[in-house]
């Protein structure tokens, strides 16, 4: 049978090599931050985004390798109780993420002058620049590159979902049944392997875009250098008199959302739960943390005052 | 034993107790076998809480750890002898503190070490957790010293 050239498909088709070119000399300015050791980030623009999900069919085409295999039936884990996690037979779910989706998109109903407007958002991870993912890993599974991808090596990764708990969008997702967990104690130690998105990290280290970049017929991502993506996400808020999410959130990310609505009236109105992250303000989670940590350079300076003090005193007892 | 030596003694004795439950608490494993669920233990559960009181204890023993070493070169107290087992003790408590160290560095923003590092780093934290741990089973009903 014949492929008939629909108008909407000769368009898309056009917007989508349109937007390849773009995407592909915004990876070349990506290269060469990387190549400087400067981390890389994405703008995402909501107004722009028409929710067609054909970012989320080539995420999944592109990591179809990358996807779990788990053995079955998986092994007893003690103390009962504790759940295993199986998405294998789920692996067209699309509507939130999981081990098998990594990207998906999220709607929003919202009134914005005086008119009800539908916005689509694609949530994915933000990857963070300070990530407690990969810094509160207790096996180095989770790891961020130069360039400031964070991504879970699932050769490493016991499945523990601690990356899962400490994220402020809990966005890594669990499959039990597979990994390394599996050849050490599998009753009682580890429950398979985290998930989430890896920015295509090996497609930008061959000098491709991401594969949800590349999709996406409306050019609704950018990525580039950190500061300029950063610059160019400012600019586009200031021309739309609209919000940023990302820059500050969680000490700041390499995931820059640009949204004509505010993101507080947006987080009030998208579904949030398992799989389906929220849009509210976070704290920066490494923040306490780095700040004990100065109180560790200064831990041995207090240690010497105090035993000079004592030797001070008792030198003066003995005279 | 003098009083200075007691609290010392004492404040040890909380710290490591301390340390080794948060340290093992960075694992997720108190949730997994119901220990978070004991009343009163539900914080070992909270990766935050947990991490952020083993630096608070790790800020104490080094401070501890640094006027013990000075204070001795200082006042070099009489009969005091340093055993072999001392010295074991003291290389697998500065290896805990070296260790802990790089790793406090790892998780600052913007020290991204490489993947082997990070595995290397977290095994030998873990590894001379348990030798300590080993070394005060094996001293136990002893007169067990704490430095």
């Amino acid at each position: 049978m014949g492929h008939a050239i629909t108008r909407r498909s000769f368009l898309k088709g056009t917007l989508t090599a349109a937007g390849s070119i773009a995407a592909t000399s915004s990876v070349a300015r990506a290269a060469a931050a990387m190549d400087k050791g400067e981390a890389i980030a994405t703008l995402i623009d909501i107004s722009k985004c028409v929710g067609c999900e054909e970012c989320v069919h080539a995420c999944k085409e592109a990591n179809a390798d990358k996807y779990p295999k788990p053995q079955k039936p998986f092994p007893k884990m003690y103390p009962k109780g504790v759940k295993a996690e199986d998405w294998s037979d789920k692996t067209d779910v699309i509507d939130r993420l999981t081990p098998y989706n990594w990207l998906y998109i999220q709607s929003a109903t919202v009134d914005m002058n005086g008119e009800t407007k539908e916005l689509t958002i694609p949530r994915r991870c933000m990857h963070c620049t300070n990530p407690p993912c990969v810094k509160l890993c207790p096996w180095g599974s989770a790891i961020q590159l130069d360039n400031g991808i964070s991504r879970i090596d699932a050769d490493i990764c016991l499945g523990g979902a601690k990356c899962q708990t400490v994220c402020p969008w809990l966005i890594p997702q669990r499959q039990t049944g597979v990994g390394l967990y599996l050849d050490i104690l599998p009753a009682f130690a580890g429950n398979g392997v985290m998930y989430k998105c890896d920015r295509c990290y090996n497609r930008i280290a061959e000098g491709k875009v991401p594969a949800c970049i590349e999709a996406c017929p409306e050019n609704v991502q950018t990525i580039g250098p950190r500061d300029e993506i950063l610059k160019q996400a400012h600019e586009l808020a200031a021309s739309m008199n609209g919000y940023i999410y990302g820059e500050n959130e969680n000490g700041g990310t390499n995931t820059f959302y640009v949204s004509p609505v505010p993101f507080d009236k947006l987080n009030s109105v998208i579904e949030k739960g398992k799989g389906k992250p929220h849009l509210a303000a976070v704290s920066e989670s490494m923040g306490t943390g780095d700040k004990l940590a100065m109180a560790m350079l200064i831990a041995p300076i207090a240690g010497v005052v105090g035993a000079a003090a004592r030797f001070y005193n008792m030198s003066k007892k003995e005279s | 034993m003098r009083l200075n030596e007691k609290i010392i003694r004492y404040i040890y004795i909380i710290t490591f107790t301390f340390l080794t439950l948060t340290g093992f608490a960075q694992m997720p494993i108190f949730k997994r076998y119901h220990i978070a669920d004991i009343p009163g233990l539900g914080w070992l559960a909270q990766f935050y809480i947990t991490h952020a009181m083993h630096y608070i204890f790790a800020v104490i023993l080094i401070g501890l750890s640094t006027y013990i070493c000075v204070d001795y070169i200082l006042n070099k107290p009489q009969g005091y002898t340093i055993t072999s087992r001392v010295y074991a003790k003291s290389i697998i408590i500065l290896g805990l503190i070296i260790t802990g160290g790089l790793m406090v560095f790892k998780n600052l923003s913007g020290t991204p070490y490489s993947p082997f590092m990070i595995s290397l780093l977290d095994l030998s934290h873990l590894t001379l957790c348990m030798a300590l741990l080993f070394y005060f089973i094996l001293l136990l009903g002893r007169s067990v010293r704490f430095y």
